[in-house]
């Protein structure tokens, strides 16, 4: 491949709150710069994972290269960079954006500005990217782009004057797009000849050319043969194959040049030699220093999983590893639970990467699986001034050695419309908010400000907020260190023996209402038994909280099949084969669901 | 000396198809039931040989509704029976009858047919509750039944009552409890209502409960609740008891002496072949049953299509003793008898014998099921009489979870 022009490359990503058609947008991008035909376009091309599609959310970015005739004459290339859209990603957003030269800012022209789109754009603003608004789904009958465009300038402070008005779903407009894409986003820059220094923004694993790095160039050149540096995990290689982004494919090219975004593939095993964040270099001829933002990131929540099937143990560790190797966020350690089994301790960057993974796990492996309620990680400041940082509950050491814990907080930004004010601040105080502030963003919505504490908000903190609001109030929170906090572990003891996997820390204040909760939770789960059974929550010795599972009452099948006994057993073997979905702790047999009753505490 | 077994002759055919049923069963034509009565007296022809070496102690034309078959037929049929099979002279000997199908005419050539023990399905003496069911006759109407086939001699019958139902309640059961005690019948059974899958009540009841919508609007009584059930299910046994009736099993009632041999039967894994449509059979620890399909069952028994030669394929002490209509054949392993033992022999009140588990398998019951024998002993689920151990009342309200436990 001939030297490319610079000034005809465009390095831009899409951003939106979820649901404004950023993806359906990328299709119609990628669909009308021509390289896939529409018999190739399948819905969606850029999410490729099946969990992708269906929850309409990118999770791994994604890039994808293509050619745009433009009115002018010219040819431009097209890198787009499809960015992961949710929270529990924020850094791999962060990322994505410092690999483009300006954004597209989708907002939906019926929804308006939302609390994620506020949060993408001052992201997109930090890293200094020419953001262009377009207001898509003006095929809506609720669309109003004139007051959607209003917005834009008044809450986000963006021209929005000529912001096509376009309808991803139908293509209508989208043509202004496109050239607006050669007009208003800027060329790259950077010299071709100056020592190499390229972006990490993904990785991925493949099991034919081993770890596949996405890159963009910023400065220099590389190609097949270049010794590279990770600088900050100091991994080196040589690199065995560049190239760029088809649709869905690799195509190798003989060398990306400054300003160019494409791939770099150097026989490497493991996805965390190659963070996101990182900078490439030469190894023999590196540059002055990395790209600034590199940080490592660290699972903020965790759970326990286990295997329903005990027997499943090494093929669950089988899949963790594979879903490590392109997931390096994803950690996981043995461990093992007197109520479960063998399993892991796995941590995760929020809760729907929990989720994400734990669905990869069930679908992409076949794995059935049994999760414990998720825990931040808690410091524990012991009396001997020893400092541990919690994230099994069953670790709790006794209270006695216990000077004073910590936990995590975020500062979260929640966007309401004003008659969800008061239900949304209720929330919030119910799960220990302290209130920062409110701010009118307009005449019917505004921005509340709140510190929480992280674990108030990664059981079902989102179900609650939308259910209250009926769905209008969206959400967007950032770590911000820890604090002190009055917190104790409550145990759950059901037949009097204590389940260690339903053992939870909680804030002191709670634990009560939280016990009960607890109870009368899992009283509905358990079936009834042979006897009756007492579910108990407790704090150190002290019983908080009771419920009891009467003892089956009637459970015959009188029929005579008129000697059809084969039928009569299948019954039977039904009925024990239903048995082995459950765990039997001591004398009872707890349904697999139970283990999860704890992550829906809320009773809206 | 010969060995014992039940013979089970199945009539797939009634009036009318009720809410309830998922028995093999349905409405036919006067000709078609004729050409099955032909096709099963071919069965018989075919299977007697394999017979030869047993005698037979009960059999028990059952249904649908057998009563539906014109006299003359059930005359044919245990012609048949009494050629090719050595039937002991006291068999019991078994036949449903349904209110609305009895006649003076086919009760007199059913007594000539050597038939000493009438089933009659009464379900409810409650006419709404009849209706609902899809019954097609009323309490009127099954004690004309009644009368006629007493007339007619008959001195041990039963009637079949269905507790359970919708829209029932504590009262209305106990009036119908009564109601059938005060005719003084021999034998009583009380079944208690399951809704199954591809009867009319399924799509009613168990879909609509499963959705959680209440399709239920006023013409659907609902399912008495669980507590209801049970109230129902422990006054059964006490208001027998004071009409002089015992309970052998789980849903059965008798006056002394007359407890059903052929059901015991099943229960104490006697041998038992099944005839006709659809029936099962267990014979040498071999367990089948005939098609379910009538077109193959035609095919195979009906017309002329099988010549006596063939019979030849069934021969007496062979280890197959499954005719040419038999489906699924399995041989019941040592594992599988062992688990029938129990879960059979528990619906009994009198429980199973500990020695003939050691006579049966070779090793005490307790190296088996020591575990949850001990288990259920304390939870007063079971009890220990002598040799014999038996659910207590709790535990035959929960029999399927005790009977579950059993199956390794």
């Amino acid at each position: 491949m001939s030297v490319i022009d610079q000034s005809k490359i465009r390095n831009f990503c899409i951003i939106a709150h979820i649901d404004h058609g950023k993806s359906t947008l990328a299709d119609r991008i990628i669909e009308m710069t021509g390289l896939l035909t529409s018999r190739e376009m399948q819905s969606q091309v850029l999410d490729n994972m099946d969990l992708e599609r269906e929850r309409g959310i990118t999770i791994k970015a994604q890039a994808v290269r293509t050619v745009y005739k433009a009115d002018d004459g010219e040819e431009y290339i097209f890198n787009l960079i499809d960015t992961p859209g949710h929270v529990d990603f924020n850094y791999e957003v962060s990322r994505s954006l410092a690999a483009c030269d300006g954004a597209i800012l989708v907002v939906d022209a019926a929804q308006g500005v939302e609390a994620q789109t506020l949060a993408n754009v001052y992201l997109a603003l930090d890293h200094d990217l020419d953001v262009m608004p377009v207001v898509n789904k003006i095929d809506l009958p609720s669309a109003d782009p004139d007051r959607v465009k209003e917005e834009i300038e008044d809450v986000i402070g963006i021209e929005a004057d000529d912001a096509p008005l376009i309808s991803a779903k139908t293509g209508q407009n989208v043509h202004e797009v496109l050239e607006q894409i050669v007009k208003k986003i800027p060329a790259p820059e950077g010299d071709p000849k100056a020592p190499l220094q390229a972006l990490i923004f993904d990785s991925k694993y493949d099991s034919y050319k081993g770890v596949i790095v996405f890159c963009r160039i910023k400065e220099g050149t590389v190609r097949k043969g270049t010794p590279i540096l990770m600088m900050a995990t100091g991994a080196k290689a040589e690199v065995v194959e560049v190239g760029t982004f088809g649709a869905g494919q690799f195509i190798p090219c003989d060398e990306l040049e400054a300003g160019m975004v494409g791939y770099i593939t150097a026989s490497l095993k493991n996805v965390k030699e190659t963070r996101v964040g990182d900078t490439i270099t030469n190894a023999q001829n590196p540059c002055a220093e990395p790209l600034p933002g590199y940080k490592k990131v660290n699972p903020m929540v965790y759970c326990g999983l286990y295997p329903a099937d005990g027997a499943k143990y090494p093929d669950l560790r089988d899949a963790l590893e594979k879903l490590q190797l392109n997931d390096a966020a994803l950690q996981f350690e043995a461990e093992t639970s007197v109520a479960l089994g063998f399993g892991f301790r796995c941590g995760f960057l929020g809760l729907l990467h929990l989720e994400i993974i734990q669905e990869r796990l069930e679908r992409e492996y076949n794995l059935d699986l049994v999760t414990t309620a998720p825990s931040v990680i808690y410091k524990i400041h012991k009396t001997n001034g020893e400092v541990i940082d919690l994230t099994n509950p069953t670790n709790m050491p006794d209270p006695a050695e216990i000077d004073y814990m910590e936990e995590p907080m975020v500062k979260a930004e929640i966007m309401v419309t004003s008659e969800y004010i008061g239900a949304i601040m209720d929330l919030c105080q119910e799960r220990r908010g302290i209130y920062q502030g409110m701010e009118y963003i307009e005449e019917k919505r505004a921005v509340l400000n709140y510190h929480l504490p992280l674990n108030e908000i990664i059981y079902d903190f989102f179900d609650a907020l939308k259910s209250r609001s009926r769905g209008y109030a969206s959400f967007d929170y950032e770590m911000m260190g820890y604090q002190r906090s009055e917190l104790v572990k409550l145990d759950i003891l059901i037949n009097k023996e204590e389940v260690d996997a339903l053992s939870f820390i909680v804030f002191a204040g709670s634990a009560y209402e939280r016990g009960r909760k607890m109870c009368e939770k899992l009283k509905a789960e358990i079936p009834r038994q042979l006897f009756e059974i007492p579910i108990q929550a407790a704090i150190g010795s002290k019983i908080i909280a009771r419920e009891t599972v009467k003892a089956m009452r009637k459970d015959v099948l009188a029929k005579c099949y008129g000697g059809d006994i084969s039928r009569k057993k299948k019954l039977l073997e039904k009925q024990k084969e239903g048995k082995k979905r459950m765990r039997q702790v001591g004398n009872v047999e707890i349904p697999q669901k139970a283990f999860m009753s704890v992550l829906k505490l809320d009773d809206d | 000396m010969k060995k014992e077994l039940e013979l089970y002759v199945h009539i797939p055919f009634c009036v009318k198809k009720c809410a309830y049923c998922d028995f093999l069963s349905g409405p036919a034509g006067e000709e078609e039931k004729t050409a099955y009565t032909d096709a099963l007296l071919r069965e018989i022809e075919h299977v007697k040989e394999a017979y030869r070496g047993y005698r037979v102690s009960t059999v028990f034309l059952g249904g649908g509704t057998p009563s539906v078959l014109t006299g003359e037929d059930t005359a044919r049929i245990f012609h048949a029976l009494r050629e090719g099979f050595d039937i002991q002279e006291n068999a019991e000997i078994t036949m449903e009858a349904n209110p609305g199908t009895v006649t003076k005419e086919k009760t007199a050539l059913w007594k000539k047919s050597g038939i000493n023990r009438l089933s009659i399905g009464l379900q409810s003496a409650d006419d709404r509750e009849l209706k609902m069911l899809g019954r097609i006759h009323t309490y009127q109407e099954f004690l004309d039944t009644w009368k006629t086939v007493r007339r007619a001699g008959f001195k041990n019958i039963n009637i079949d009552l269905i507790s359970a139902i919708p829209g029932q309640t504590v009262q209305s059961w106990e009036r119908t409890l009564c109601t059938a005690a005060e005719l003084g019948p021999e034998h009583l059974s009380a079944y208690s209502l399951i809704i199954e899958e591809g009867t009319p009540f399924y799509d009613r009841y168990a879909a609509a409960r499963n959705a959680q919508d209440s399709m239920m609007g006023k013409e659907w009584m609902p399912l008495p609740d669980e507590d209801t059930e049970r109230e129902i299910y422990r006054m059964t046994e006490h208001i027998l008891k004071e009409y002089g009736y015992h309970r052998y099993e789980i849903s059965n009632y008798a006056k002394e002496g007359y407890e059903c041999r052929h059901n015991l039967g099943y229960w104490e894994r006697k041998e038992y072949l099944g005839l006709g449509l659809g029936a099962s059979s267990l014979v040498r620890e071999h367990r089948f049953h005939n098609t379910a399909d009538m077109e193959t069952y035609m095919r195979i028994f009906g017309g002329n299509a099988l010549v006596p030669s063939e019979t030849a394929s069934v021969e007496a002490g062979k280890a197959n003793p499954a005719g040419k209509a038999a489906e699924e054949i399995e041989i019941i392993t040592e594992k599988e008898q062992m688990e029938e033992f129990m879960f059979l022999g528990l619906r009994k009140t009198e429980g199973i014998s500990c020695r003939k588990f050691r006579e049966n398998f070779g090793k005490p019951i307790e190296e088996v099921y020591g575990g949850q024998i001990r288990r259920f002993l304390s939870l007063e689920l079971m009890k220990k009489e002598g040799d014999r151990l038996c659910l207590t009342e709790r535990g035959f309200d929960v029999s399927n979870a005790v009977s579950a436990e059993f199956m390794m």
